[in-house]
């Protein structure tokens, strides 16, 4: 397998999808010329035309309302939303439309949808521009989420995404896009709705998505030197969440950690705190620990900011709190 | 007036006069049974937005599409669905939220479509259905195909973002969109003139470089007209125009509401002065196009198709609860 970025490894999802498909498109500001902000639709314009790789104006609305229209009459767009910050601007389309009109219309019309957008923080994005706001959607039926944590992942869950004849949001992280990992060539799908044992261990599990896996496996590393063994668990798929791989791995090492880059209230690890308390309560020899971004917006200046999201070294100091 | 002409696709041997007042009196005699069930208590959830009093417009403006062009429409919408040629008696057991419905007893009044006619649904958000018609437009520019797309809206409508998102990016792509704007004076009970900087709609077209025409939005033949001119322009490429009727819904914005922001003497003015099933009427019986028996049987067979689908709508049985989560994904 040869190694790519994060970011090409989009592309290459994009452009082979695109090439098997003559109804999948791309829509979103700055895509077809420019490539798209973090670079993931380069040469995409130059291959494609703009017919298929089209410029839209600064209308978040209408640029999922355009989507929208599109995939309920024949074609398979993906739209993006330059930063997930600014579906604030959209919800309406998002969150009434596109993932309640199937529902709505008693199944007359599939949804064949992705919107790829990208969020988290630790690049002094500040307030607006550095959000995780995966749990707004994850509260939302009739849309997919979906948070690749690897190059590997990111190829293959966007192609399943693209596939789909279900609203996808596929989430990427900002600071993620040059990040290398062996992809392979040519077709590549990883199920939505799988999660993924990242590490295999005995002694804690530790439960995480997007940026947040990369911290659990520095922290696993960290704590592998003292002889704790911690499995990691990569959700990948927010929504529909697989509780099975969660629950099977609690299972097995009685104790749980659950890192998220989101806020702690009402979070994507809020809601699989509960699930496990509902669910796996036998299992545990300790209580569930969540470590989660503080409930505060995202500050501008770096020192602040590193305070608000999870640190590897704050999740080592509580997989060692749920060992004690 | 009379001869044969293509409505919704089937040629019609009967006058075109004949078929717009055959359509405007089912669209009536429907909605005011719909209003009956309701008061009746035989209709569950929010009281339907009923659209007694504009008839024109939908029938006016189905009748310059083909069976082929697609229609989004409001949460006043019934009139626009029936106009299509959906069957009646599935949107009647829709809004009493039975399995039988059109959308399976899962959308109700506010969210019925018949995909079958590319009827792509009602919108219970006020401006909602605008950026998706944009959808619309591009995939027929995509797929080469020469349909249409309309969407309806209401004057409230046109002070939404999305009106601005949607009309600016049609125009801007020349996709093949007609915009319709009903215009009955009030969102709920806010005049629209007390919240809108231009005393018309169409005075937002100049600021998208597309056209924008005013009709009287109860002469059925004048909406007819200028929806023939609009999709026409859409069909060969042109780009999107906005069509302005003016109109009056008789009753309130729903059941709950009791009008205390318009005058009894102006309903009366609309209904005696403006009203599109009588101003039709009286057109037709003085050129003898039409004799009062033959009014009267029209009528009559409208209220009759509106009994059956309460009939048939109140025999359905409701949904079975186990299949609840059916289409929540595809």
């Amino acid at each position: 397998m040869a190694e790519k970025t994060y970011k090409d490894a989009i592309r290459e999802a994009l452009d082979e999808e695109m090439a098997r498909d003559e109804t999948v498109y791309l829509l979103g500001e700055d895509i077809a010329l420019f490539g798209s902000i973090f670079r993931a639709c380069e040469g995409l314009c130059a291959k494609y035309g703009q017919r298929r790789v089209l410029d839209m104006p600064i209308s978040e609305a209408a640029i999922i309302g355009t989507a929208l229209g599109s995939a309920l009459t024949g074609l398979r767009p993906v739209a993006e939303l330059m930063f997930i910050d600014f579906t604030g601007v959209c919800m309406d389309q998002i969150a009434n439309q596109v993932a309640k009109i199937r529902y709505m219309l008693g199944g007359q019309v599939t949804v064949p949808l992705v919107i790829r957008t990208q969020g988290g923080a630790i690049r002094s994005f500040a307030a607006q521009h550095s959000q995780s706001l995966e749990a707004w959607f994850m509260h939302i039926p009739g849309i997919k989420v979906v948070m690749p944590a690897t190059p590997y992942d990111a190829k293959g869950l966007l192609k399943s995404a693209i596939r789909d004849d279900n609203p996808v949001l596929y989430i990427e992280h900002k600071n993620m896009y040059n990040l290398k990992g062996e992809v392979p060539d040519g077709e590549h799908l990883i199920p939505i709705g799988k999660a993924d044992v990242k590490r295999q261990g005995t002694d804690v599990t530790l439960v995480g998505h997007s940026l947040m896996v990369l911290r659990c496996l520095e922290a696993a590393d960290r704590l592998a030197q003292k002889g704790i063994d911690c499995e990691v668990i990569d959700l990948r798929t927010l929504s529909p969440l697989d509780m099975d791989t969660v629950l099977e791995s609690i299972a097995k090492t009685n104790r749980v950690v659950i890192v998220d880059e989101g806020h702690k209230q009402c979070g994507a690890g809020a809601e699989v705190a509960a699930r496990i308390a509902d669910d796996g309560f036998n299992y545990l020899d300790a209580p569930i620990k969540r470590v989660a971004a503080l409930d505060c917006p995202i500050p501008f200046s770096r020192p602040l900011e590193e305070a608000v999201i999870p640190s590897t070294d704050e999740i080592v100091r509580h997989i060692q709190k749920v060992l004690a | 007036m009379n001869g044969p002409l293509e409505l919704q696709g089937k040629r019609v041997s009967t006058s075109r006069d004949t078929e717009f007042l055959r359509m405007m009196l089912r669209i009536r005699a429907f909605e005011e049974r719909v209003h009956k069930i309701y008061l009746d208590g035989e209709m569950m959830g929010m009281s339907p937005h009923l659209s007694c009093g504009e008839e024109a417009m939908a029938a006016g403006v189905s009748a310059a599409l083909r069976p082929d062009d697609y229609v989004l429409t409001t949460h006043r919408g019934h009139g626009h669905v029936l106009a299509r040629g959906t069957d009646t008696k599935k949107m009647m057991a829709e809004l009493c939220g039975k399995v039988t419905g059109t959308n399976k007893g899962r959308g109700g009044t506010l969210h019925i479509a018949d995909c079958s006619l590319n009827v792509l649904g009602a919108n219970g958000i006020v401006g909602g259905g605008l950026p998706i018609a944009c959808g619309v437009g591009y995939s027929i520019k995509y797929r080469g195909t020469d349909q249409v797309c309309v969407i309806f809206f209401g004057d409230a409508a046109s002070n939404q973002g999305t009106f601005h998102e949607s009309v600016n990016l049609a125009a801007a792509f020349k996709l093949p969109i007609v915009y319709v704007c009903e215009n009955n004076l009030y969102g709920l009970s806010t005049p629209y003139a007390n919240v809108s900087a231009t005393p018309d709609v169409a005075d937002r077209a100049k600021g998208y470089n597309i056209p924008g025409v005013i009709v009287q939005g109860w002469e059925v033949n004048k909406v007819h007209e200028a929806a023939v001119a609009a999709v026409e322009r859409a069909r060969a490429g042109e780009g999107p125009s906005l069509i302005e009727g003016k109109t009056y819904r008789y009753y309130g914005h729903s059941a709950s509401d009791h009008r205390p922001y318009r005058t009894r003497e102006e309903e009366e003015e609309w209904k005696c002065e403006r009203d599109p099933i009588c101003t039709l009427r009286a057109k037709m019986t003085s050129s003898g196009e039409i004799s009062e028996d033959q009014y009267n049987k029209m009528e009559a067979e409208a209220l009759a198709e509106a009994e059956e689908c309460w009939k048939f709508a109140s025999e359905s049985p409701f949904p079975d609860p186990s299949t609840v989560m059916d289409y929540v994904y595809g």
